[in-house]
């Protein structure tokens, strides 16, 4: 009884997609990848959301990729159930939209979230910013990309790019975390402004 | 907009300013960031310890994010490392966050309202 008024609490407090970006990254994390790019289109002509999100981890065999998606299954051993995806797989279904993840062993795994851009059921992409922070201050330094777009205007943020110009200097110093939370903040902002012509 | 010429000014910044230190030098802040504690509130809580610690020029300390301990029910969890201590704290908030900061990272004080364990690794 206790676990699933654990799990009701989850599913009320993911209410913003870049927390579950931020989740799903973790599997990348863990995967081994060495690049995780989330891509991010948002097309209002469409009526679409879309969000993917791609790593060149260690991937999956068939079974496993067959199993991902139940709350039930999970490669973890501290506790039983593993919610990320499938709490994700329900954020994009609620609002008419679709999920796919496809995995090839030692290439990597890509998922897939296609969602009603004006479905009231559609959470808002939130702080991203934030998420991105915290994934560029991952142990392993895992290279992170990262592509808006809103209809026709694109945002891209490349910690690649960013390694380039510091030479060396560590993501972790604090000028330099706060410099990349306000670049994409502003970059953010930037595709979303309305053309003034 | 933060360009990347603002970057580089910061790169040439931190180049002038001799600290040669390796990755687990000084006080490692750990951030439990899986599905329980992202939905328990880890990542506002995460952004707080990172700017506090960046508007402040506190020196050598590092934030980063980890897995699940099993301990689902009582995240977000922060654990403190420092030396051959390990401290860790659950149910962490915002406010929390900026105590442990204040009063453990630069007062040296356990903050012992939210600390589940306190032993010697």
């Amino acid at each position: 009884m206790k676990h699933s008024l654990n799990i009701l609490k989850v599913v009320i407090n993911l209410n913003e997609l870049s927390l579950h970006i931020l989740d799903i990254c973790q599997n990348s994390i863990k995967a081994n990848a060495t690049l995780i790019k989330i891509i991010i289109t948002e097309d209002l002509s469409q009526n679409s959301f879309q969000v993917i999100i791609h790593d060149d981890g260690c991937g999956m065999n068939q079974k496993t990729l067959s199993e991902v998606t139940d709350p039930f299954f999970t490669t973890r051993t501290t506790r039983k159930v593993g919610l990320g995806i499938s709490l994700f797989k329900m954020a994009a279904e609620m609002t008419d939209g679709d999920f796919t993840i496809k995995s090839t062993l030692a290439k990597g795994t890509s998922v897939i979230a296609n969602f009603k851009y004006d479905h009231i059921d559609r959470a808002p992409l939130g702080k991203i910013e934030e998420t991105l922070v915290i994934l560029v201050l991952n142990e392993l330094e895992i290279d992170i990309y990262y592509e808006h777009t809103f209809n026709k205007k694109t945002y891209i943020f490349d910690t690649r790019e960013v390694k380039q110009v510091l030479n060396g200097i560590p993501f972790t110093s604090h000028d330099v975390i706060l410099w990349i939370k306000n670049n994409i903040k502003e970059g953010i902002l930037d595709i979303h402004k309305e053309e003034t012509t | 907009m933060k360009s990347l010429d603002d970057l580089k000014k910061i790169r040439d910044a931190a180049q002038s300013k001799v600290t040669m230190r390796g990755k687990n030098d000084g006080i490692r802040i750990l951030v439990g960031m899986a599905t329980c504690g992202i939905s328990a509130g880890a990542r506002p809580v995460m952004t707080k310890l990172v700017e506090e610690i960046a508007n402040k020029n506190i020196e050598a300390v590092t934030v980063t994010p980890v897995g699940c301990i099993g301990e689902c029910a009582i995240e977000p969890i922060v654990e403190v490392l420092q030396g051959e201590t390990r401290t860790t704290y659950c149910r962490v908030d915002v406010e929390v966050a900026e105590r442990i900061i204040n009063e453990h990272i630069i007062g040296g004080k356990v903050v012992q309202d939210n600390v589940i364990g306190k032993y010697r690794l």
